[in-house]
């Protein structure tokens, strides 16, 4: 059931209005807190000794030099952390099939990519244990490296986990229809192999943790960079033999997210482990190489992708055959195998057709570990689909904006279940469509493209439909029995001077968390926004819940926090009732006062309340309540994930002399149903754009044959900078969720989803009449003078 | 680290305003000093070589990369960190604008685009879209893509230069 937020008159209406950030007033003053920033006494710091080679047995440590450097306190070796902290294994029981082996904080006897962790220094200055690292000799015998994914399956690639069996990892199959029918007899058939490249998120602010472990109250206390502050308790208590109550976790300001921070990484758990043994508060902070070289990798697959589609444009059928590599173990304890999944999940997912099959194979590899990076999957699977709508369309000879028009699940055919039996509460890709054609002026463009053409500008324009999954419900990863919450909760509560604190497990990572926050519960209340103070990202004082991830903070912690204000506004109505003698429910609450419902007079401001039942609750009736504090949880229950939708549109132009593409617009209309702060949506749909544009254009870590990090730096590895960007023109179709009372779906992964594509289609648009395209990322200049057959060695 | 670089040196500067002496080792990089030596840990250290922007402190007047100058090198000179801009206002209406565009999200590179900003409005006039982006394109930014922060400094820019103008 929705509630009316639609009408703009209402009393406390600030769902759906751009209310200012409460935490962008001290980032601008450079008085954030990120971990960093922190100093504890008798703090020191950890740096990590790490193997430079892909793949080697280690025979020896020796530690002796390292040690008589000034400052340095401690050298672990694998087997010391090991002695305090278990092994884990990240596989999850609902992804059938998917191996792992044990994986250790640092490696013990053998290394398996380069940047893996072997030996920690321990130090009273991060210089000194710098100085330390570089004088500890590590002996290794280097063993052969699996590098190349189309051959880890191969019977003559050594098998890098020998207990394992082979070297792979994880496969699923689906399939519905007769999909071999459905090309045999299809008009048209069209297939291309594309690639994505292997990239990472490079937050601005590199992985950061401090972990202090106090022997005197038995509680570890750990100042995180994280996105999930309840799943990092739960994995350490774990590992490090602690019960859950006694971590705590707290995450402050942290410097960009987008995924990277939301998994478990060797070296993190390693420095609480430190901070176990030594009693003493340790810090480690990534540095830019250990940034490239352990953040979590995504994105490297190869895919091989058909369509058949019928004379008059209507898609038939897809076959998919997704191939990833994952590094040396599944990443703990999301898994390296759902970005995978989720290619075989969402592919085709904007179009109503019947046959479908999608393959996915997950091979391990001497790299680093891929996982869940911001749009998981979606960038792979929207590429691979609109790509081939756009051969077809070429093919048939048809536009494609119209090839997609008849193909898209129309907007009154919900609920709908897709091929890949993902469930659709409601979507809106034909209005988005329209909306994003009008937007554009697409025949305008169209008439500008031409003209260029006439003059010798080679332009071209691009659209991708998407699908985005959010919201995710227990399926995610609960069911595979996971401890991360699927889950959020808020404590709203109302002090004696009338103001409202409200605490949340749904984090602040930069998206506006605490902004949409505050307004949710200021309209719930009925307060001004700026009279809510909000608390995240501390497990000991916010209630249990997920965090933020796979764009759940809104829907999920947003309905969380609609319902605990809800309950409280209900509270003080029932005291304000016994005070003025009325019947609650003849009183709201607006603007920070409670007022006459039917005509909004004035009867006492909330500080009134709070000072009576605060200081004189002598004066209310004996036994009625006077609960100020109210807490409300919610988890998504009647779909396994809030599917949203949308559709972006590129503008390229291509110099055809230097293979350079310029991005000259881009559009994108997206439907996140209930829109809480839209400028907060925008921006986070403009932030997202540039991570694919970053895809599409820059973004590829190489690998040698060795498995060497060739370019793990940020003069190598080139990310989007203001200079190349385009200016982005951004609307939306609301369609909320019925399932809650808010009815807001994610919006994180949109941007992302469809960029890439949105470019790809663009240049292939633009060099179709050479007779030439592009379908492995990132579109250098070499791969756009290859795909026009300029280059040729 | 060889001994050349903790070999101690003496420097004395102004840090926003206030006169500053101190003895640091010789391989100290300047963001390093105000962050841990100073704790003015409004400057990040990102990338630590020069690309990302997050270091970027105003030095005699320039912006420069707190992570490519040495402490020793800031000797004599006049610093100014996002901590002494903010308290003077001399930033003040690109902060506002800052918020008011929601020109950042993390926020972690919000203090160096203010100074690559700050140094481009400077310099007077006012400064059209590419110029604006050609500018910070030694700022990265992860979380906007960049359309707001162009549009934040364009609003100031235009702001000043009408009250220039008046």
């Amino acid at each position: 059931m929705n509630s009316p937020f639609g009408n703009p008159d209402r009393p406390n209406s600030y769902i759906g209005k751009t209310v200012p950030r409460p935490n962008a007033g001290r980032l601008v003053q450079g008085r954030g807190c990120y971990v960093d920033d922190m100093v504890l006494p008798r703090m020191v710091h950890v740096v990590f000794v790490r193997s430079p080679h892909a793949h080697a047995r280690i025979t020896g440590i020796e530690t002796e030099a390292a040690m008589a450097i000034k400052g340095v306190l401690r050298v672990f070796t694998g087997a010391d952390i090991a002695e305090v902290c278990t092994p884990w294994v990240g596989v999850l029981a609902h992804l059938k099939g998917l191996k792992s082996p044990p994986e250790h904080a640092i490696a013990i006897d053998r290394a398996c990519w380069v940047g893996e962790p072997v030996v920690a220094v321990v130090a009273t200055t991060r210089a000194a244990a710098e100085d330390g690292a570089a004088l500890v000799e590590v002996d290794y015998d280097p063993l052969p490296e699996v590098t190349d994914m189309m051959t880890a399956l191969d019977g003559e690639t050594p098998v890098l986990h020998p207990d394992m069996g082979d070297n792979l990892a994880f496969q699923r199959l689906h399939e519905e229809g007769d999909v071999d029918a459905a090309f045999a007899t299809a008009h048209k058939v069209v297939e291309a192999h594309f690639k994505t490249g292997r990239h990472t998120g490079v937050t601005l602010e590199p992985r950061s943790i401090l972990v202090d472990w106090n022997p005197g109250e038995g509680q570890m206390t750990a100042w995180h960079a994280t996105q999930a502050p309840h799943m990092i308790q739960v994995v350490l208590a774990e590992h490090l033999g602690l019960p859950e109550s006694r971590v705590r976790v707290i995450c402050g300001d942290v410097g960009g997210s987008y995924g990277i921070k939301v998994h478990i990484y060797p070296d993190e758990i390693a420095t609480a482990a430190i901070a176990k043994i030594i009693s003493r508060p340790v810090k480690f902070i990534a540095d830019r190489l250990e940034s490239f070289t352990t953040d979590i990798h995504a994105r490297d697959h190869e895919i091989w992708g058909r369509i058949a589609v019928a004379e008059d444009g209507k898609i038939l059928a897809f076959d998919i055959d997704d191939w990833t590599a994952i590094g040396a173990y599944s990443v703990y304890p999301r898994t390296s195998a759902i970005e995978g999944n989720q290619v075989v999940n969402l592919c085709g997912g904007p179009y109503d057709f019947k046959d479908y099959r999608a393959k996915t194979t997950v091979v391990f590899q001497n790299k680093t570990p891929t996982s869940q990076y911001r749009a998981v999957g979606h960038p792979i699977a929207v590429t691979v689909t609109e790509g081939l709508v756009d051969m077809a369309a070429a093919a048939l000879g048809m536009d494609p904006v119209e090839i997609r028009r008849r193909n898209l699940f129309a907007d009154d055919a919900y609920p709908a279940i897709s091929p890949a039996k993902m469930r659709f509460e409601g979507l809106s890709h034909h209005a988005s469509l329209a909306k994003l054609v009008a937007l554009m002026d697409y025949d305008a463009l169209r008439v500008d493209q031409a003209d260029a053409k006439a003059r010798g500008i080679v332009r071209g324009i691009g659209i991708a439909s998407f699908i985005e999954l959010t919201n995710p419900s227990p399926f995610m990863y609960g069911i595979g029995g996971a401890r991360i919450s699927a889950q959020d909760g808020c404590t709203v509560r109302m002090d004696p001077d009338g103001s409202i604190v409200a605490a949340s497990s749904v984090t602040e990572q930069g998206q506006g968390t605490e902004a949409m926050l505050s307004q949710i519960v200021a309209e719930g209340v009925g307060v001004p926004p700026s009279q809510v103070r909000i608390i995240t990202g501390d497990t000991q004082s916010t209630p249990y819940g997920g965090g933020t991830w796979a764009s759940r903070g809104a829907g999920i912690g947003g309905e969380a926090a609609l319902q605990a204000a809800w309950a409280l506004r209900d509270a003080i109505l029932q005291v304000a009732g016994a005070m003025l003698q009325c019947a609650p429910e003849t009183l709201d609450i607006r603007d920070g006062a409670v007022v006459d419902m039917a005509d909004g007079a004035d009867r006492m401001p909330l500080s009134e309340v709070g000072r009576i039942v605060y200081f004189r609750g002598d004066t209310l009736p004996k036994g009625l309540p006077r609960e100020l504090v109210q807490t409300r949880h919610y988890t998504p229950a009647d779909y396994p994930f809030a599917f949203t939708n949308g559709v972006q549109a590129s503008y390229v132009e291509v110099d055809t002399d230097t293979g350079d593409v310029k991005l000259l617009k881009h559009w994108c209309v997206e439907d996140c149903g209930r829109v809480i702060n839209p400028q907060l949506v925008d921006e986070q749909i403009r932030g997202g754009i540039v991570q694919g544009l970053g895809a599409a254009l820059f973004e590829e870590l190489h690998y040698d044959a060795e498995g060497q990090l060739l370019n793990g730096s940020m003069a190598d590895y080139l990310v989007p900078m203001a200079g190349e960007m385009p200016d982005m023109i951004i609307a939306h179709v609301e369609t909320p969720t019925l399932e809650s009372d808010l009815g807001a779906k994610g919006a994180g992964e949109a941007g992302t989803a469809g960029a890439a594509a949105a470019v790809m289609n663009a240049i292939n648009d633009a060099l179709r009449p050479f007779g030439g395209g592009v379908t492995a990322m990132p579109f250098t200049p070499e791969r756009v003078l290859r795909g026009l057959g300029k280059l040729q060695d | 680290m060889t001994v050349t670089f903790s070999d101690r040196i003496d420097i004395a500067l102004t840090v926003n305003g206030e006169a500053v002496e101190a003895r640091v080792p010789a391989g100290r990089h300047l963001v390093d000093f105000l962050r841990l030596d100073l704790g003015l840990t409004g400057a990040h250290a990102s990338c630590e070589h020069g690309v990302c922007g997050a270091c970027t402190v105003r030095v005699d007047g320039q912006a420069i990369r707190g992570c490519l100058m040495l402490a020793a090198q800031a000797d004599g000179t006049e610093v100014w960190t996002i901590e002494g801009l903010s308290d003077t206002g001399a930033v003040a209406d690109l902060q506002a604008a800052f918020i008011a565009r929601n020109a950042l999200q993390c926020g972690f590179c919000t203090p160096g685009m203010l100074v690559a900003a700050q140094e481009l409005l400077n310099a007077g006039g006012v400064p059209d879209r590419t110029t604006i982006r050609e500018h910070l394109s030694g700022n990265y930014c992860r979380c906007t893509g960049y359309e707001a922060i162009v549009d934040a400094i364009e609003t100031v820019a235009i702001a000043r230069s009408g009250r220039g103008a008046a």
